[in-house]
């Protein structure tokens, strides 16, 4: 019994890392911009067929690949910041609301026409490879990810609070005209924020190539995890969805084991509507950290 | 040095100030006194660029403001302390003075200019290493007025900077402020408490409804019957 609970958490810690990737992109987002980034899942989606095709054609390991489909996506976002989000930047939140949300559909529709329906896998040397430890299984694909999602979560904590470019951002999340006052150009902020936060969504991708399919909606089962985990763990708090992220991915990997194999996000959003009713601004508190 | 000719800025159909000229020389002090709601504090929003003119110049030391994005307008050497103190609350006190020095020529002298701060501000050396939001009311205005300084401005601008203080507290923020001027700062204040602003200024505009009504040396207006009257309760 102990050693499938110790096991589940397992589970849940690693496949959590990545759910941390996506979620504090997402929160990263939230807290600059002010906006709900409703496409983060498909820019997952990209990172994975990143490196899908750099391994299929090119027989890059998906982790490798990361080198790759991070700077890619980080000018993605640095683009979609520029082109598109800027200009329904205002009071007016709809049409910001709607941006995203047809963002999300057409990188959908366009990954649907580009790359079918179709289930792609990666096969690496180390797909299949485990450690056993004190009787505990612990795949090392996911190990991997789970170890570079938490050095990429560090590497954003130390950008943020040792850069002068991570303390302007947080300057600009807390208080825009007072950042304007300081000289700080507040679009710049902003594309920086989109880019890092899409980068991340791009190595989550990467990450997951080892052992998890790609296909146009996969996007949709992480995103779904990072907005419960951005609002446990407080809208804007990089920490607060980092924590709760690893917390969700172990809800549901013990939903999962104890009661029942489809039902795992019953525990999540369980979760998800009694902080909502009992707390409602999340576990965490505070902005931008 | 900084002359703002007929500016007009409004909020919506709201016409918040009219027609409003001032002027600041170099190293000068000059007070912006009237009645909550009057325009004192659009017309220092307007001067940052965060409040766009609808008609009227603002100028300062040549450059047009109206042209540069507000962003652009600190590395002239215009630090805004705005009302309410506004320091970013959850970074430290070293945090904040440091993104006061964000532009490059500021940066270039950060840390001598941060010893400078924490010497006018010794509370704020003991305090560095606190969340700028967790600091007294005091503590948060001598905080946002080191910010300011950390730009080494040529015009310091400060709005309200007594408001919500302890009178002990806005008696030090006041000889603070009067410390930096005499470092050769130009300061442009803003103030509902008339009779301590007219101490530390050597002249001033009153606003009201938007309008300067009146404009003079700091005696003058002191002696002036209506602003007794109406800001100075006598």
């Amino acid at each position: 019994m102990l050693e499938t609970v110790a096991q589940a958490v397992i589970n849940g810690l690693l496949i959590g890392g990545i759910y941390a990737l996506v979620s504090i992109g997402v929160t990263l987002i939230f807290g600059v911009v002010k906006i709900v980034n409703f496409a983060q899942g498909e820019f997952v989606m990209i990172g994975m067929y990143i490196s899908f095709y750099l391994a299929t054609q090119f027989g890059i390991d998906p982790i490798v690949s990361l080198v790759v489909s991070m700077p890619v996506l980080f000018v993605i976002g640095v683009l979609v910041q520029h082109f598109l989000i800027r200009r329904v930047l205002g009071p007016n939140d709809m049409p910001q609301i709607f941006l995203t949300f047809a963002l999300s559909l057409l990188l959908l529709n366009l990954a649907l026409m580009l790359f079918t329906a179709n289930y792609r896998t990666v096969h690496t040397s180390y797909s299949d490879e485990a450690f056993h430890l004190a009787g505990l299984y612990i795949p090392v694909a996911k190990l991997i990810a789970f170890v570079v999602a938490m050095g990429l979560s560090a590497a954003l904590w130390v950008f943020l609070h040792t850069t002068d470019l991570g303390k302007a951002m947080r300057a600009a999340a807390q208080n825009r005209d007072v950042a304007t006052l300081m000289g700080i150009n507040p679009n710049r902020v902003f594309c920086v924020a989109l880019g890092v936060a899409l980068a991340l969504a791009g190595a989550a991708g990467s990450l997951l190539m080892p052992f998890y399919s790609a296909y146009p909606f996969v996007g949709q089962v992480f995103v779904l995890m990072a907005f419960v985990a951005v609002v446990l763990g407080t809208l804007g708090n990089v920490m607060g969805a980092l924590i709760a992220s690893l917390m969700m991915g172990i809800a549901e990997s013990l939903g999962i084991q104890f009661v029942g194999a489809d039902s795992g996000l019953i525990v999540v959003f369980a979760m998800l509507l009694l902080t909502l009713a009992f707390k409602p601004n999340g576990l965490g508190g505070g902005r931008v950290r | 040095m900084l002359e703002l000719k007929a500016a007009s800025a409004s909020y919506g159909s709201v016409p918040a100030i009219s027609n409003v000229s001032i002027a600041i020389g170099e190293g000068e002090a000059v007070g912006l006194l009237g009645a909550n709601g009057a325009g004192k504090s659009t017309t220092l929003r307007a001067i940052s660029g965060l409040v766009k003119l609808s008609s009227g110049t603002v100028t300062f030391a040549g450059t047009n403001l109206a042209s540069l994005p507000p962003h652009r307008i600190p590395e002239l050497g215009i630090a805004h302390v705005p009302e309410g103190r506004q320091v970013f609350p959850e970074m430290t006190v070293n945090e904040n003075l440091e993104i006061g020095a964000y532009v490059p020529k500021a940066k270039a002298e950060r840390a001598l200019t941060l010893d400078l701060v924490y010497s006018i501000f010794p509370r704020l050396a003991e305090r560095r290493k606190q969340l700028a939001g967790t600091m007294s009311g005091g503590e948060q205005q001598m905080l946002a007025v080191g910010r300011g300084l950390m730009l080494k401005p040529r015009l310091l601008m400060l709005d309200e900077p007594s408001l919500g203080l302890a009178p002990v507290m806005t008696d030090v923020t006041f000889e603070k402020i009067g410390e930096i001027h005499k470092m050769g700062t130009a300061i442009l204040l803003v103030e509902q408490n008339v009779s301590r602003a007219l101490s530390l200024v050597a002249r001033a505009y009153v606003l009201e409804s938007g309008n300067v009504i009146m404009h003079g040396t700091s005696t003058e207006l002191a002696n002036n019957k209506q602003v007794q009257a109406a800001y100075l309760g006598i």
